[in-house]
């Protein structure tokens, strides 16, 4: 079975590829750090398979690396980039009325 | 892997390329710093393709993990400067163009000499031969904290700096409270952080024999300590002069320091130990080495000097 | 071939079509909410399948756990970025889409 490995990572580094679309589009902020995310499951996948390919088991912290710190990236995004962020485009569009604050899609 | 390996490489290359001259390139600051969390992924992938498990732990670690983190919170003090237009960058770049083009060509010609001048064959073998006489098992470890332990000190004493130059830069911004509070994020901070105690813990204890050690180990206790931080807790330390922040700080450095001189002083070479005591001496400094860049991330991630004694009744965690 | 690695072959073949159906609902979807569950749903389900057959596959306890622990640290992670990030959306006055 380890002869289809190599395969199916070419297949989820693909699948990275085409989602990059997502990064390079947005429109949110969100939607770019969710599509971040996304791929760090896919990469987490692809170590794990070159893992059992290359028979050096070691790789596998470094999907066990990837796993934790999935976390962290998404909190600190919520809770410190946004609000920077959304801070940022007010101060810079003083202009239209309170209430018109949603995203523009 | 044959030809798929070949389209694993080229895709990989290709998205690495494209990836980095978003990071670097790209006018939105926030799809800069996604895309340079992107980048971290794919790297540590590479390093695997490569296989440098050791690198790529530590790709994991500092450079998708820690580092994201430390950018995306960064642009809470960017962030009034945004609008950086194409144009704009492009026209910067044109007025400095004289200047920096021969700047980079001399400096790539000087590498290119560097790298052609070195020992044909590396210094592979060498090290794996004196891997007996080094204190552990792991040839990595022994390059790190035994052969170039110097390389080793200097990192860590850019990374004192690094929390030097941060924490100079003006009291920290106030903590902001996610806009919606959540109670997921404290359950989150507390769940957590023992698994980030006890694979920081495990990857130490591999580094004697196997790919792992200080560096992966630091950066994963202080992205724990960085997620506590985002749950709510506060840094424990909190006096007028950070006196403890200072001795805290400056230990792995000091520590490291003490250990090159005494080899010195006891006759031989700066960083040279007696082979009777090497595995202990390496023990007691990978430990160092490892709380310690855990800390300094931890300090360059307060955006700044903490607050003297403000809001101690907040939780402590 | 034994039967070890021919199951955990095939589940970790399983797993696939869920990360190709995770990037066409990252893709396609309209908008940030729709896309919350192809990143916390779709993607675990095939990371799952994965670390079960690569379990099943290496035959050791210690090997299994590891795996086990990937996943469900993934789980979580996923679980609470996609709550955090619906939540701060839905504060920052982005609205659902509706047909």
């Amino acid at each position: 079975m380890n002869q289809v490995y190599p395969f199916l990572a070419a297949g989820l580094l693909l699948n990275i590829v085409v989602g990059l679309v997502r990064i390079l589009r947005g429109p949110t902020a969100a939607d770019r750090m969710l599509a971040a995310e996304m791929f760090a499951t896919s990469a987490i996948v692809i170590v794990l398979l070159l893992a059992f390919v290359t028979g050096s088991f070691a790789l596998v912290d470094v999907a066990l690396i990837f796993s934790l710190l999935a976390a962290l990236a998404c909190v600190t995004f919520v809770s410190r980039a946004w609000v920077a962020l959304e801070q940022a485009s007010d101060d810079a569009a003083s202009g239209p009325p309170p209430g018109d604050r949603g995203d523009t899609q | 892997m044959g030809l798929v390996g070949q389209v694993f490489d080229a895709l990989l290359a290709i998205a690495l390329v494209w990836l980095a001259w978003q990071a670097t390139r790209a006018a939105d600051l926030f799809r800069a710093v996604v895309s340079f969390i992107v980048f971290g992924l794919l790297m540590a992938v590479a390093w695997v393709r490569l296989e440098a498990p050791d690198i790529a732990l530590a790709e994991a670690a500092i450079g998708a993990g820690a580092t994201g983190a430390l950018l995306l919170s960064a642009l809470d003090r960017l962030a009034p400067r945004r609008g950086r237009s194409w144009a704009r960058v492009w026209r910067a770049d044109a007025r400095t163009w004289v200047l920096w083009v021969p700047a980079v060509m001399a400096l790539a010609g000087a590498l290119t000499a560097a790298a052609w001048q070195l020992p044909a064959p590396g210094l592979g073998a060498v090290a794996t031969g004196a891997l007996e006489q080094s204190g552990v098992d792991h040839a990595v470890t022994a390059v790190l904290l035994n052969f170039r332990a110097l390389d080793t000190l200097l990192e860590i004493g850019v990374l004192v700096l690094a929390a030097v130059a941060v924490w100079s830069m003006g009291p920290a911004p106030a903590a902001s409270a996610p806009v919606m509070p959540s109670p997921t994020l404290p359950m989150l901070g507390r769940t957590l952080f023992p698994v980030f105690v006890l694979v920081a813990a495990y990857l130490l204890w591999r580094g004697s024999h196997a790919p792992g050690g200080a560096f992966p180990a630091g950066a994963v206790l202080g992205a724990g300590g960085i997620l506590m931080l985002l749950a709510g807790a506060q840094p424990w330390i909190r006096s007028a002069e950070h006196g403890p922040w200072r001795a805290i700080l400056s230990a792995g450095f000091a520590v490291m320091l003490f250990a090159a001189i005494v080899g010195a002083l006891a006759g031989g070479a700066f960083f040279e130990y007696p082979a009777a005591i090497a595995s202990h001496a390496i023990l007691v400094l990978e430990v160092t080495a490892g709380m310690s860049i855990a800390l300094l991330l931890f300090a360059v991630y307060l955006r700044g000097e903490p607050h003297p004694a403000a809001d101690t009744d907040r939780q402590r965690c | 071939m034994s039967w070890t690695e021919l199951v955990g072959g095939l589940l970790v073949i399983a797993g696939m079509p869920f990360f190709i159906l995770g990037t066409l609902g990252l893709l396609r979807f309209p908008d940030v909410y729709t896309r919350l569950h192809a990143l916390s749903k779709a993607d675990n389900v095939g990371l799952g399948l994965v670390c079960v057959g690569l379990g099943i596959q290496s035959g050791s306890p210690a090997m299994m756990l590891k795996l086990l622990l990937i996943w469900v640290l993934m789980l979580v992670a996923s679980a609470t970025g996609a709550g955090l990030i619906a939540r701060t959306a839905l504060a920052r006055g982005i609205r659902p889409w509706s047909p």
